[in-house]
Order: structure tokens, then sequence, then C-alpha cells
């Protein structure tokens, strides 16, 4: 398919515009899309979410990640008063932050955000910082015990893996009620750590 | 302690020399924690921050903390705006800070090496400010301030990110760590450009301390890390302290070629420059830097004698107009600030026996 807008590019960016019960449909390439989508976020007034409490003047990096998100243009396309992509509204469910406002601000609302917003996450995470995506550095030592029997637990399913291949049954089985053990912790202790 | 003594005098890493500081004014590092269950700066509401900071003042008034130093916590609605202004000059809190000034706070350890912003843009923003290059001296302190930190308080850490922050940039280690240089035979032989265009190859970011855009009055360049998440903080100040090492090497040689090449005009450079600041009686901010530079330049290369080396640091920050108003007691109008600045600076080369 080819790009609606400049009749050149192919289309990369599909979006279903509902405005006064008028379904438009949008077939675009990224460039075209991110266009768009500037113009859009121009008139994106944050409903619901109020203004930035401090009042401060435009961040800085936010040009930069904007420039970033542009290429994520499905999640990116604002959502507002009578405007809606084919995923939705999708928001924080704590602090209540939607991705289009993270987008315009370059900040999340609160830790949760990055489980909320996982899937638009790791592209760009990628690209800001050369192709990581995975903290190799410091762990505090609350979390670093959880971490520890994360990676047990992991070691303990090859393991299990194997039993059952081996048709060594009753050796997974201890396994297996080794692991729910380990799982139990982990998840009863979340936020403190073990 | 009060607010009066951290905006009174210089800072220990003003005063002190530290390793390199021929060329390495100062190290920083700064790094960014949240706390778990209360949404970041941004979206907290008033009692949301008061919680932060209620939790960072118990965390600072533990006894394990009493033993590295005393702590003063000091919320930035309670400090005039010209106190504000010459702890931003003194690199101890961030102009953001200030604009967060009805939320934000301040913990100053009476030496000032160590300072945590609380409700910046995250929650916790503590920093390690050192004389020279002291990269892992500087993470060591933050690393052990922050494992006191994190006994009292529970991080938002994910298991996978790292520790989570505002701005994805920062996700991860959080760590910024930058080290302040001052590079005037660099600029002065017109190599400074080639040295420092590589260093984006290596995830470094360069910027003028002073000056705007990429014009740095002074020559004062700040160098740092972009990228803080899949390498470790030992890798981290690794990589940034040995580029640094290659470059102090460059600067060195181009300081050893004036010499030998260019002696009568370096000198004659260096001359001028001190005798504008010895006796001129109007001298404005960017003027002050760039003479400065060459008085310090002149007596790293021996040509002036007698100054002490850390007359830069010092009038960098003291000329400032925040530190000027505080010395003069009132609000000073950008024309009179030029008078001040002058007497100030001739004033304190006056304390040292300075020849030529
Ligand atoms: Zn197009
Ligand atoms: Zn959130």
């Amino acid at each position: 398919m080819i790009c609606q807008e400049c009749n050149q590019r192919d289309a990369t960016v599909h979006f279903t515009k509902i405005l006064n019960n008028t379904k438009q449909e949008f077939h675009l390439c990224e460039s075209c899309a991110r266009e768009k989508g500037d113009v859009m976020m121009k008139s994106f007034g944050s409903p619901g979410f109020g203004t930035n409490p401090f009042g401060e003047p435009a961040f800085s990096f936010q040009n930069l990640l904007s420039g970033l998100l542009g290429f994520e243009t499905q999640g990116a396309t604002p959502m507002s008063k009578g405007i809606q992509t084919q995923q939705g509204p999708k928001r924080c469910a704590t602090c209540g932050l939607s991705y289009p406002q993270f987008a315009q601000l370059g900040r999340f609302g609160c830790a949760d955000c990055y489980t909320t917003f996982e899937n638009h996450l790791e592209p760009l995470v990628r690209r800001i910082h050369g192709g990581a995506t995975a903290h190799t550095g410091k762990v505090p030592q609350r979390a670093g015990g959880r971490i520890k029997i994360k990676k047990q637990i992991e070691e303990l399913r090859a393991e299990l893996q194997q039993k059952i291949s081996a048709e060594r049954f009753e050796e997974a089985a201890v396994l297996r009620d080794r692991i729910h053990e380990l799982e139990r912790g982990v998840q009863g202790n979340s936020g403190e750590g073990v | 302690m009060s607010i009066s003594d951290f905006v009174r005098d210089a800072s220990r890493w003003m005063q002190e020399e530290g390793p390199h500081s021929d060329i390495v004014i100062s190290t920083r590092i700064r790094i960014a924690r949240n706390l778990r269950d209360i949404p970041f700066p941004l979206l907290a509401n008033e009692a949301q921050s008061e919680e932060v900071l209620n939790a960072v003042r118990q965390a600072v008034e533990s006894p394990a903390f009493a033993e590295k130093g005393r702590y003063e916590i000091l919320p930035l609605r309670d400090v005039e705006d010209v106190d504000r202004q010459a702890l931003v000059e003194k690199y101890l809190i961030s102009p953001s800070l200030v604009e967060h000034a009805r939320r934000g706070a301040v913990v100053l350890r009476d030496d000032e090496e160590v300072s945590i912003m609380v409700n910046e843009e995250d929650h916790l923003r503590l920093q390690v400010l050192l004389p020279g290059l002291q990269l892992r001296e500087a993470w060591a302190l933050a690393n052990e301030t922050d494992d006191l930190l994190e006994a009292r308080l529970n991080y938002a850490f994910d298991d996978r990110y790292g520790y989570l922050t505002a701005c994805p940039t920062n996700v991860g280690t959080g760590i910024r760590a930058s080290v302040m240089l001052h590079l005037p035979a660099l600029v002065v032989t017109q190599q400074i450009n080639r040295v420092l265009s590589a260093l984006g190859q290596v995830g470094l970011v360069v910027r003028g301390v002073y000056g705007e855009g990429t014009e740095a009055v002074g020559n004062l360049f700040q160098i740092s890390n972009q990228i803080t998440l899949g390498q470790s903080e030992e890798e981290i100040i690794l990589n940034l302290d040995s580029v640094v090492r290659k470059i102090i090497e460059h600067e060195q040689s181009a300081r050893h070629f004036l010499l030998n090449e260019n002696r009568e005009v370096i000198e004659d450079r260096i001359a001028r420059s001190f005798g504008i600041l010895a006796y001129a009686r109007r001298l404005d901010s960017k003027e002050t830097m760039q003479r400065l530079s060459d008085v310090r330049l002149g007596i790293d290369l021996g040509v002036i004698k007698g100054v002490s080396k850390n007359i830069l640091k010092e009038l960098m920050v003291m000329t400032q107009p925040g530190f000027l108003q505080k010395f003069h007691g009132a609000e000073l109008a950008p024309g009179e600030r030029d008078w001040r600045r002058a007497s100030l600076v001739r004033e304190r080369l006056q304390m040292d026996e300075g020849r030529i």
C-alpha cells in the first residue's frame, strides 16, 4: 500500500480517526505520519492530566525523545478527544499517564509506567542506550536476593526438563515442588526482597 | 550549620587540589534514584512530595549517616532567591531544582562533597563533587552513600531495567559521571575540535561549561557518559577515565608545543591577561573567564609565579551574579556587577604575591 499523503513511500502506519461518528482511515509512511503526529501533538492539550505542576519550560530532552518516539508512530499517535488509534487508549493504572503524554513530556509518571508501556519501551531504550536493553550494574541489596532466586528457578527448570526427558519422574516431582516453593517466596516478598 | 555557611565560602573542591589538577578542575558523579511506591516528582502531589522528603530526612538522620559527616537538610522554599542562585553557582544544586523550589530540597554534607537533591526530576539525585580527576573515589563515595540510603528507602528497581528513572535516558545505573577539564592549549592550537569530535563514538558527550552552543568561554569543557544502561558503573567510569587521560596527554603536549615553539606569543597573552585582571576597573563575566583561563595557563606553565592554582576555580564561582550579590549585600544592576567583579578579582589577586 502506498502512503496516501505523499503517494511515494510505502504506507507502514495505519490508524483510524473517529470524529463526529465518521470513521476516517489513514495509511501513511513513517515520515508523513510523524508530520501529522506533530500537528496533532500541538493541539493535544493533556485532558484529564492537568498541567505540569511546576509550570516548568519544555524539557530539553523532549525534542530528542519525540524524535526517537516518532519512529514508533502507531503508539505515539496522540489519542485525544475523538481521535483514537486501533489500539485504543492505554493509561498507567497507577499514575494515569498515557503513552502520548509520555511522548510529549519525555518522562514517565511512576515506576509502574515501565511495565505499562513495556511494549513501546524496548525499541526506545535500545535507541537511547546504544543497543542495550538490560541493566548490568549495581543491584540494591533488597532486590539482590530476589534476582538470585530467579536465576536459581531458571536453573532448576532446565534441570527439570532433563529429568522429564530422561523419564526420571520421581526426581522431577521433587524439583517441581522446590520450584513452586521458590516462586511463592519471590512473589510473596516482591516488595521487600528476600 | 545553616544556609549562610554554604553560600559564603568556597567549597572544599575549590580550595583543594586533586590528581591532575593542572588540567582537571573537578570530578562529579550524580546518581538518580526513586522510591518505589510514590509517583515521580512530575506527577506527585504535595503530600507525596512531602512523604519523599520525610523518608529522606529519616534516612539522613540515621546514626549510620552521622558517622560520615554532618548533614543539613534545606527545603528550597526556606532559601532566599539569591542563596538558591549561589547554590547553583557552586554546583550544589541544579537550575531545575530551583524551578521545583516549592517542593524541592537539598541535603548538604558540611564539606559539600556530598549532596542530595530531593524532588528534582527524580525523587533523589545524589551528587559527589571532588577536586581533580577522582572518578573511582567519587563513585566509591556515591556508592557508599547510596547503600546507606537504600538501607532505609525502598528504591524503584526493576530486574531488567535496573534503577527506574523519570526519564528513560537515565534508566539502568542512573549514573552521570562527568569531569571538568581546562584545555586552553588545545583551543589555542586549534586541535580541540579534532580531539573532542571522537568522543561521541565512545559514548561520551562534551559541552562548554560556560558560554552558549559550541563556544566554551574560559576553555572549560565538561565530558560525561551518555549511556546509563547495559554497562556497569565501573565500566562507565573506566571508559570516561581512560578517555580523559588521553585528553590530558594531548593537552600536555599542546602546552609543551606552545612553550617551545610559540613562547613569546603565549607569554605575551598570559602577561596581558594578568595585567588586566590585576588592574581593570570593569570586567564582564565572559572576559573574566577568558583572562582567568590565560592566567591559570600562565601558572601551570611557570610564567606566573606566586599565584594559587585554585584562583580559576574560586573566581569562576565567586564572580557569578549570585555570589557577587552576596558579597555586596544587596541587589546589583548589571553595570554595577562588572565594577564589583573587577574589584573582587583585584582583591583576590592581591592576596597572593604574583609576579611574572
Ligand atoms: Zn508519505
Ligand atoms: Zn505510571
